[in-house]
């Protein structure tokens, strides 16, 4: 198995149209950064709801991160706009 | 006590009272509502998403880092989802100590951190169409304050 999960939130998953998917884990992709084209590259509505990173916060595993944190086989990655509860 | 998500409201009384104990003297309530249709944004509803598990967490986190800054007794965190009305209740933070400063300064800060870590989000409607809220600066301005 070499899978890692993805998940969007808030107007990202409806862009994308999934909350969470199963994603393989290319073989060259070592990073947050680097994951990103590959979702990209799934759809007209991954490409919308990831086209601005600058907007976008990441988690690895529940916990904050960026484009450089690490992603391994195996992790949780979630993408979402920046929170707004309270 | 602890940290709580949750679609049920609270009862502010209650969770007050569970908050006291011998060494308690002071504790301080923060609760956030629902702004109804009056106000300037005319909201009627919201709904409030969240993302399970690292939403416990981060409240986790920014509780202990009260704890750390200030000698507290007892904290509550409690937040919302799911869709609620004008008026309704969204979130309370209550927080108990010894004396009333560090009560309130610890109830700033976790309010100004849930604000900008806590992974929550909310939609809004207005009559009949939805927008996802944006994130403000001055939220992240507030927090900001604390590590300046």
């Amino acid at each position: 198995m070499s899978n890692i999960t993805v998940r969007y939130f808030a107007w990202m998953r409806e862009h994308t149209g999934a909350d969470m998917e199963t994603v393989a884990l290319p073989t060259d992709v070592t990073s947050v950064g680097e994951l990103v084209p590959h979702l990209v590259a799934m759809s007209d509505g991954h490409a919308l709801a990831l086209k601005n990173m600058q907007a976008v916060r990441v988690a690895v595993n529940r916990a904050y991160g960026d484009l450089d944190t690490a992603v391994n086989v195996g992790d949780e990655v979630a993408f979402f706009p920046p929170v707004t509860g309270g | 006590m602890g940290v709580r998500v949750q679609t049920e409201d609270f009862d502010v009384g209650a969770e007050s009272r569970a908050l006291q104990a011998d060494s308690v003297g002071a504790i301080t309530l923060f609760v956030g509502t629902v702004r109804g249709l009056s106000s300037d944004n005319g909201v009627t509803a919201m709904t409030l998403e969240h993302y399970p598990g690292m939403t416990e967490q981060e409240l986790e986190r920014i509780e202990a880092e009260a704890r750390d800054r200030w000698p507290l007794e007892n904290v509550t965190i409690i937040h919302r989802v799911g869709r609620l009305e004008a008026g309704d209740q969204i979130v309370l933070v209550a927080v108990a100590s010894a004396h009333r400063q560090a009560s309130f300064d610890a109830a700033n800060f976790i309010m100004d951190f849930l604000k900008t870590d806590a992974p929550f989000w909310k939609a809004e409607e207005r009559g009949g169409t939805k927008s996802w809220v944006d994130a403000r600066q001055s939220d992240t301005d507030a927090r900001d304050r604390w590590t300046s």
